[in-house]
């Protein structure tokens, strides 16, 4: 089973975690055209490599946190708390 | 390059039929190459993009309904390996909301006639797809989701626990049953199709109406004049073409930034997995939404069984063990019997999923680009109809009547058409 390292709990079987998603997607401001919401709604860079993205840990310690992870090879590159900037990795894919 | 043996002129005989095959050469090598491998040609009046299901149907339609036929269908690797190859084989338009009921039983009616479309026996077995329940709020759900269907004129039947057990007695209806099974609601329309049939009855029934199938040509970059698509780049050279469609399911994302368009779409893994083969066991389709897993046995006699999408973005083509462990439980559980089976193969395929669980067929917003996605976990059983609305899109650049409400443009307008409460699993 993939192992993930909660930055709280160690590393854990992947099944205790639940994946939120794409991360750092800043909200538009809330004047902004229909077009720009529904790409902040839904519009997805979805990567084939690196992708940055929310982590819970659900059945441990409850807490969310950031992984920059390969989505072809599932390999994860960095492990970092939600209010930490990108990683570099993570910067260069990501605007 | 996959180079065929046998190709020659003499190679004739197309017509799959009783007298052809009482009439063939001995050892039947007379038999036409189901399909020509094509050098793909500088210039095409539309190129699909995608050699799975969707792609071949909307070459096939286009030639076939539309008359148009210089046509090239680009596949990157071999026809139907993709999600074409890697599905659990399932038909059904047991869905909940009008518009989306109007689209899978439109496919699933084309499915009922292909055969003798195709002259290729895609092997449909309509054996009957069971839902089960397991609470009374299971009934409740099930009783609303079969007058939804009847509703929108789809065929459905409630049935009580004796009726379910009847048809797929190796369900566990022991007493100390952890999922006691207290009824059911069948579609009996919903059953089987030979997967990989699909993608050559329709491959041989677009090659033989004129269209190129070009394989191991992967499409590397949009050719564009302005901001209109008028053609791509590709491994093979450039081919220019009136209008370019995509069908790649989950790598629809990838290619579709190619051209600056970004798509409301995530890619997941999902899991199938086979056992050894048995004896004929179960001669239905069961899923229990409760545990998230559904079985089905081929012809062959394996049990083809499958569960709930890995939900971590993956390009993988394999699934989580975490997964595959939740489905065999499941299985152990709801069939004892088939505890004892050997798991034979376990693979995964990547499925574009959106938001609302609904597909996307129509233009991206750059002319002369169109797109066929977002079918998620339920690309196999829409081939006919995808194919159908995307060749009436791309031979009378209007949206077909049933495409309408799966624009792109829902995303921004607000008017999803959310699907996720009527898929079979919940994902």
């Amino acid at each position: 089973m993939m192992t993930l390292n909660c930055p709280w709990c160690g590393a854990r079987p992947d099944n205790e975690f639940n994946c939120g998603g794409t991360s750092h997607i800043q909200r538009p401001a809330l004047d902004c055209s229909d077009e720009t919401w529904g790409d902040y709604l839904f519009g997805r860079t979805n990567p084939r490599g690196l992708h940055a993205e929310r982590w819970r840990h659900t059945f441990g310690c409850g807490q969310w946190f950031n992984v920059l992870r390969d989505t072809v090879s599932h390999e994860i590159h960095a492990v970092y708390r939600m209010t930490d900037p990108k990683p570099q990795a993570a910067r260069e894919i990501l605007p | 390059m996959a180079v065929y043996p046998n190709m020659n002129e003499l190679n004739t005989r197309s017509k799959y039929s009783a007298w052809n095959l009482f009439a063939a050469a001995p050892s039947h090598q007379d038999w036409a190459p189901a399909w020509r491998q094509a050098e793909p040609k500088p210039r095409y009046d539309a190129i699909i993009i995608g050699g799975g299901g969707h792609g071949l149907a909307t070459a096939y339609y286009l030639a076939k309904n539309h008359g148009v036929t210089n046509v090239a269908v680009l596949e990157k690797a071999w026809i139907g390996g993709g999600n074409t190859g890697r599905n659990t084989t399932i038909v059904r338009s047991n869905y909940l909301y009008p518009q989306s009921a109007r689209l899978y039983d439109f496919a699933l009616k084309l499915y009922e006639g292909l055969s003798t479309e195709l002259n290729f026996n895609i092997m449909l077995s309509q054996r009957g797809l069971i839902t089960t329940a397991h609470s009374r709020h299971d009934l409740d759900n099930l009783s609303r989701w079969a007058n939804a269907m009847l509703f929108n004129g789809i065929e459905a039947e409630i049935l009580n626990a004796q009726q379910v057990r009847e048809l797929a007695p190796r369900l566990n209806f022991s007493p100390n049953a952890r999922y006691p099974i207290l009824g059911g609601v069948i579609q009996r329309r919903a059953g089987t199709v030979r997967h990989d049939a699909v993608a050559w009855g329709y491959a041989r029934g677009a090659s033989a109406l004129g269209v190129d199938i070009v394989q191991d040509c992967a499409v590397t970059g949009f050719i564009k004049q302005g901001n209109r698509v008028v053609g791509v780049q590709t491994t093979r050279g450039e081919i220019r073409a009136d209008k370019v469609a995509m069908a790649v399911a989950g790598n629809s994302s990838q290619l579709a930034a190619m051209a600056g368009v970004r798509l409301p779409v995530t890619s997941y893994s999902l899991q199938a997995m086979v056992s050894e083969s048995v004896k004929p066991v179960l001669d239905t389709v069961v899923l229990s939404p409760a545990v998230g897993t559904y079985w089905s046995q081929s012809d062959k006699g394996e049990i083809v069984f499958g569960g709930a999408l890995d939900l971590v973005p993956s390009y993988a083509q394999r699934g989580s063990f975490a997964i595959s462990q939740q489905v065999l439980a499941a299985t152990a559980e709801m069939f004892p019997s088939f505890g004892r089976l050997r798991v034979l193969r376990q693979w995964a395929g990547t499925v574009d999923v959106v938001q609302d669980s609904s597909p996307i067929i129509g233009s991206t917003g750059v002319p002369g680009l169109y797109i066929n996605c977002g079918w998620g976990t339920g690309g196999f059983k829409t081939i006919p109809v995808g194919g159908w609305t995307l060749a009436h899109l791309l031979a009378t650049g209007k949206n077909h009547e049933l495409a309408e409400p799966f624009q792109l443009e829902r995303f921004h307008s607000g008017r999803l058409i959310d699907e996720a409460g009527a898929a079979g699993i919940a994902h």
